[in-house]
């Protein structure tokens, strides 16, 4: 159903790092669940419109009004890294 | 002598009101409980009872509240290790209302990590345990709060609910869990799932106190733009009986998988609606045999998304020693997740992905359509709809946590309800083997008056006693 290759391929889009052991746990779980997702093809949903979101609203205004928000200390306040004005990361091409 | 944690939360406060009861006492007393807490049930307490503003109308009875809130200040996690330490510099719409109101907050309390899962298992910081067995799950995702209400370390506790995390862990605590129509709460400061599905919902002691709580959670929010609060006011309930109510049974939600201590709990609830002189209508829900494949697609695929935020750059947990920013994310996310979260965000990138994403998601989200005509057509001939609320009562530790698929499978009487965007409640209904059974009773979206009454008659008529929950 789903196999070890894709589950890596998988985990790289959702930038997950897996384990070895985990690999191969989840491509039985992952397998089986799929299995079970499918059973929805059983289902005639020719025609049928797709569900988002059971509110129908179409453009929620407020007035444009400038209010406060959170000052720059409190937002960069739980950052593991920071000088204060950023978020500090490592380099996004270090490691190539 | 009496310190006033006997008192259901609307009692409390009518004690306080009438100068029976201390509000700094009353507070002081569930304090020293959740402090002692042997269930796991909370992951933080607050030192001290915040200021009550005068004349509030809850009178400063305590709340416990779901660790997926935040709240200004105050550890805020999600029950994940990734979030660990985590205080929000601002409070979610719901406690803040809350609050405002005279329910101040108790204590943070445990849950499925990110609100995934049915049994409080996945927490990071290890389970909440049922009061009633304490080798049992509470139930999940908001299991803490079922917990802390059913065993009375809290008088009245918030949860959210998104395939079912009010209203299976009220069950499987013997408390009163309620999902309210998706947009009467704001999800604001919530921690995201699945954001189409997710909604807050309070877990009581009893109906009343679930009422009152809802008619203070609920209301529009300039910052959720999907709530719209509720149209009318909620009523506290006061029905006796159910003349000239129809109640609708889906075979499809009572039938096969239910086991049969629980049928039993199911079957006697059934005849006192008729007794109370509601009757009884056979309806079919077709598509709720797909709705856990619907929903487990649907809500992986918006949780995908919703938690690639968590990354280690602005806030929580972050790996160290890692050479590059790809690594930092990676790194980051395979250590503070859990192995449930990491399904889920896995199944969702999969169904989301280049050249599945019409099979899996657009398909999902075709079911979805046909589970609320199914809703539709039934309210059509029925004013209520009766399902047990979980097939099972409440499961040993460990012992489902081995097999994802069966865990998710144990969902199928409340998952199709938030698909459908409806409310619908649990309530106590007896007991099977010697732990609570939980009855469901689900309307049309915005009939939470109507479900909150009709709960209330078969509440009286059941006269559950979860006195041996207690400590």
């Amino acid at each position: 159903m789903i196999d070890r290759e894709q589950v890596l391929y998988v985990a790289r889009l959702a930038r997950l790092r897996l384990s070895e052991e985990e690999v191969g746990r989840m491509t039985g779980e992952l397998s089986s669940i799929l299995e079970h997702i499918e059973t929805i093809a059983a289902l005639d949903l020719e025609g049928v419109e797709p569900t988002s979101h059971v509110v129908q609203l179409e453009n929620v205004l407020r007035p444009d009004e400038p209010r406060p928000s959170l000052d720059r200390e409190q937002a960069m306040g739980q950052a593991p890294d920071s000088d204060g004005t950023g978020f500090r990361v490592p380099s996004p091409s270090a490691g190539q | 002598m009496s310190d006033g944690t006997e008192l259901t939360g609307a009692q409390a406060a009518e004690q306080i009101e009438a100068g029976e009861l201390s509000a700094p006492e009353l507070f002081a007393a569930y304090r020293q409980r959740a402090a002692g807490d042997e269930l796991n049930a909370f992951l933080w307490v607050a030192d001290q009872a915040p200021a009550v503003p005068a004349g509030a109308p809850l009178g400063g009875v305590p709340l416990a509240v779901k660790d997926l809130f935040c709240a200004e200040g105050v550890p805020s996690q999600a029950g994940s290790r990734i979030l660990e330490g985590y205080r929000p510099p601002y409070t979610a719409t719901a406690v803040q209302r809350l609050a405002a109101a005279g329910a101040p907050m108790l204590g943070k309390t445990n849950m499925d990590e990110f609100a995934m899962g049915s049994s409080n298992e996945s927490s990071g910081f290890g389970p909440a345990l049922n009061p009633w067995d304490r080798s049992r799950v509470p139930g999940g995702s908001s299991g803490g709060s079922a917990a802390a209400v059913a065993a009375g370390l809290a008088p009245w506790a918030i949860g959210t609910d998104t395939g079912g995390s009010v209203r299976q862990p009220a069950s499987l605590c013997g408390v009163v869990g309620l999902r309210p129509t998706y947009g009467a709460v704001s999800r604001y400061g919530m921690i995201a799932f699945a954001s189409s599905l997710d909604q807050a919902g309070p877990l009581t002691r009893d109906v009343t106190d679930a009422a009152l709580l809802l008619s203070h959670m609920a209301g529009a929010d300039p910052c959720d733009s999907t709530c719209t609060g509720l149209p009318e006011e909620v009523v506290l309930p006061r029905a006796e009986r159910l003349d000239g109510l129809t109640v609708g049974v889906p075979p499809q939600l009572t039938g096969e998988g239910i086991e049969p201590g629980v049928r039993e709990v199911f079957e006697a609830t059934l005849k006192r609606i008729e007794a109370l002189g509601g009757s009884l209508e056979e309806i079919e829900l077709p598509h709720s045999e797909q709705a856990i494949a619907a929903y487990y697609v649907i809500a992986p695929a918006e949780a995908s998304a919703n938690l690639a935020r968590f990354d280690g750059v602005r806030y929580g947990r972050r790996a160290g020693d890692v050479q590059d920013l790809l690594s930092l994310y990676e790194e980051t996310r395979e250590q503070g997740f859990g192995d449930e979260v990491k399904r889920r965000i896995m199944i969702g990138t999969y169904a989301l992905s280049s050249g599945y994403y019409d099979a899996y998601y657009g398909s999902a989200q075709r079911v979805r359509t046909k589970i609320a005509e199914d809703f539709r057509a039934a309210y059509e001939k029925v004013d209520l709809i009766v399902t047990p609320t979980s097939p099972t009562v409440a499961f040993p530790l460990g012992e489902k946590t081995g097999d994802p698929l069966a865990m998710y499978l144990l969902d199928f009487c409340t998952v199709p309800m938030p698909l459908a965007g409806i409310p619908a409640i649990s309530i106590p209904g007896g007991l099977s083997e010697g732990l609570p059974v939980g009855i469901q009773l689900a309307g049309p979206a915005f009939s939470e008056n109507m479900i909150l009454d009709a709960a209330y008659a078969l509440e009286q008529a059941i006269g559950f006693d979860g006195s041996a929950a207690r400590v």
